[in-house]
């Protein structure tokens, strides 16, 4: 009985209880697309909470538009989001039109929704480019396909700034008509492009959607269902991702969507993967939308007001107007309260990047912390967008 | 026959939508939801009057499509008015937009912060009485 007696208490194992982690992703994190912050609480490498904190990035544009002139305030609005400027002009002087009962000459409404599609395009681009990076390095070094994507934007920047001397804030939209006119080598340009970047879309689908990688990535991540998407009111191609067939250009077409109405695409899957087919899709219809309206192209005048020499001395009318478009985003929407005078009393801008960014506290948690990344990918926001 | 819809997108030079009583608002925007259809949350905005402050909330529905502004009247003198974030989720941003720029308060709201200007920021920028001028004064 030399052998000496163990205790017999068992040893006992401490588990650490970490609990919640709270990580702070932003706002000078590449994949948030400026300058977003996510403070995001994990249990392990699950997202249990996350609160978008925004407002890095305003700028005050409804104080400022409450200061200046009906005339001086299209170009301001281009400042906002600025991967689609032509949109955001185009939104308000559409407001400003309804208010004042301003005319719009045919050719004009047309050269406004080629400048759009066109943007909506290089958005598009810009917005697959950047998912590609978000996603990392499975998909050829996260680069390869940002660089495709570019290259063919670069093409629609460069035909921009023939026609109106800038790549991005074209100030095509004025109250009452455009400021530019393509002449026919313009025309011409614009129907070659749209056969290159055809021409080009199978090449960035087979390195997106196409991929297997691409495809574990985006699939069954950041479901958003149809209640959700209506309840929250997030828009554009995120909501017609969720199965609710709404495009304000075939909803409520306003310039030449009237005479142009465009292919409403829609998924019912909710996820990343949906948001992607959707916009990619997108690029299809806007594709074939720049070269209908290129082949037709009205003749006329693009301007029905006289020349302005003084901005202060447009009035319009006291009242209330809202109009929206669909931007690259989704339904963005001027309100305008008019006094009567030569400024607004007040105005709003209704932005879909805003509403569409709304949307991270419910649908992120649950999922993985890489996932983060996915779901803020495939919304597409635009911080300029949001902050305003 | 029908009036003429002045819910509808659109100009006019009264108001658009509809005027209820602030105490009604939450009810008004349930009986749309569910009587009506109006499931899509649009925007909700505030507009300084000489009295107050109106509050408008847009909503829609999608078949056959309409937009309904709805909006409340509230005094000038420490405004509130009840939170639509848990009819509408989206009202949330929203509403903590219009409390951050014009200091309207929102009864019952989930999470009652400022959203665009800085925490502790003194001051609600969209009131007519804040001027273009003044100073910044605030450091992080």
């Amino acid at each position: 009985m030399g052998v000496p007696a163990v205790s017999a208490a068992p040893i006992e194992v401490v588990e650490r209880e970490f609990g919640e982690l709270a990580l702070n992703m932003g706002p000078q994190h590449p994949s948030t697309h400026g300058v977003l912050r996510l403070v995001l609480h994990l249990s392990g490498e699950t997202v249990v909470k996350a609160m978008p904190v925004i407002g890095y990035l305003h700028r005050g544009v409804e104080k400022l538009s409450e200061h200046l002139a009906y005339d001086q305030l299209a170009p301001v609005y281009e400042r906002d989001d600025y991967l689609s400027p032509t949109s955001n002009s185009n939104a308000y002087v559409l407001a400003v039109e309804k208010l004042g009962g301003i005319e719009v000459p045919r050719r004009a409404q047309w050269v406004r929704a080629l400048a759009c599609e066109w943007q909506r395009i290089a958005s598009h681009l810009v917005w697959l480019g950047t998912l590609g990076l978000d996603l990392g390095g499975a998909l050829g070094g996260g680069t390869t396909l940002y660089m495709y994507c570019f290259r063919e934007r670069e093409k629609i920047l460069d035909w921009l700034e023939a026609l109106t001397g800038t790549r991005f804030h074209t100030n095509v939209n004025m109250v009452g008509g455009v400021r530019y006119d393509p002449d026919a080598a313009s025309r011409a340009e614009s129907t070659a492009m749209a056969s290159e970047i055809e021409a080009a879309l199978p090449e960035l689908w087979s390195m997106s959607g196409g991929n297997p990688i691409f495809q574990e990535r985006t699939r069954g991540v950041g479901v958003i269902s149809k209640d959700l998407a209506l309840g929250v009111g997030v828009t554009g191609p995120t909501l017609r991702a969720s199965g609710v067939a709404y495009d304000v250009r075939a909803a409520s077409p306003y310039d030449a969507y009237r005479e142009l109405p465009p292919k409403v695409v829609t998924r019912t899957a909710g996820d990343a993967e949906a948001r992607f087919q959707v916009r990619f899709e997108e690029i299809g219809v806007s594709l074939a939308l720049v070269r209908t309206i290129t082949e037709g192209l009205p003749a006329g005048p693009i301007f029905s007001r006289k020349p302005i020499k003084n901005p202060k001395a447009t009035k319009l009318p006291a009242g209330e107007a809202y109009a929206a478009v669909e931007s690259p985003r989704g339904e963005l929407g001027f309100h305008i309260v008019s006094d009567g005078g030569p400024k607004p009393y007040r105005l709003k801008i209704n932005a879909p990047s805003f509403k569409n960014l709304q949307v991270i506290p419910h649908v992120v948690p649950g999922g993985l912390l890489a996932d983060v990344v996915a779901t803020l990918g495939s919304l597409d926001p635009v911080m300029g967008d949001v902050d305003r | 026959m029908s009036a003429p819809d002045l819910t509808r997108f659109g100009a006019s030079p009264a108001p658009i939508g509809i005027a209820i009583a602030p105490g009604v608002l939450l009810e008004a925007l349930r009986h749309v939801r569910d009587a009506h259809g109006y499931r899509y949350y649009v925007l909700a905005t505030a507009i300084e009057r000489e009295t107050g402050f109106e509050i408008v909330h847009a909503v829609r529905r999608h078949d056959p499509e309409d937009t309904l502004f709805v909006r409340v009247h509230v005094g000038k003198d420490a405004p509130e008015v009840d939170s639509a974030a848990f009819v509408y989720a989206g009202a949330e941003w929203h509403e903590r937009e219009i409390f951050d720029l014009f200091g309207v308060r929102f009864r019952g709201h989930p999470d009652p912060r400022r959203i665009l200007m800085p925490d502790e920021y003194p001051g609600h920028p969209l009131r007519k009485d804040f001027a273009m001028d003044t100073p910044w004064g605030y450091r992080p």
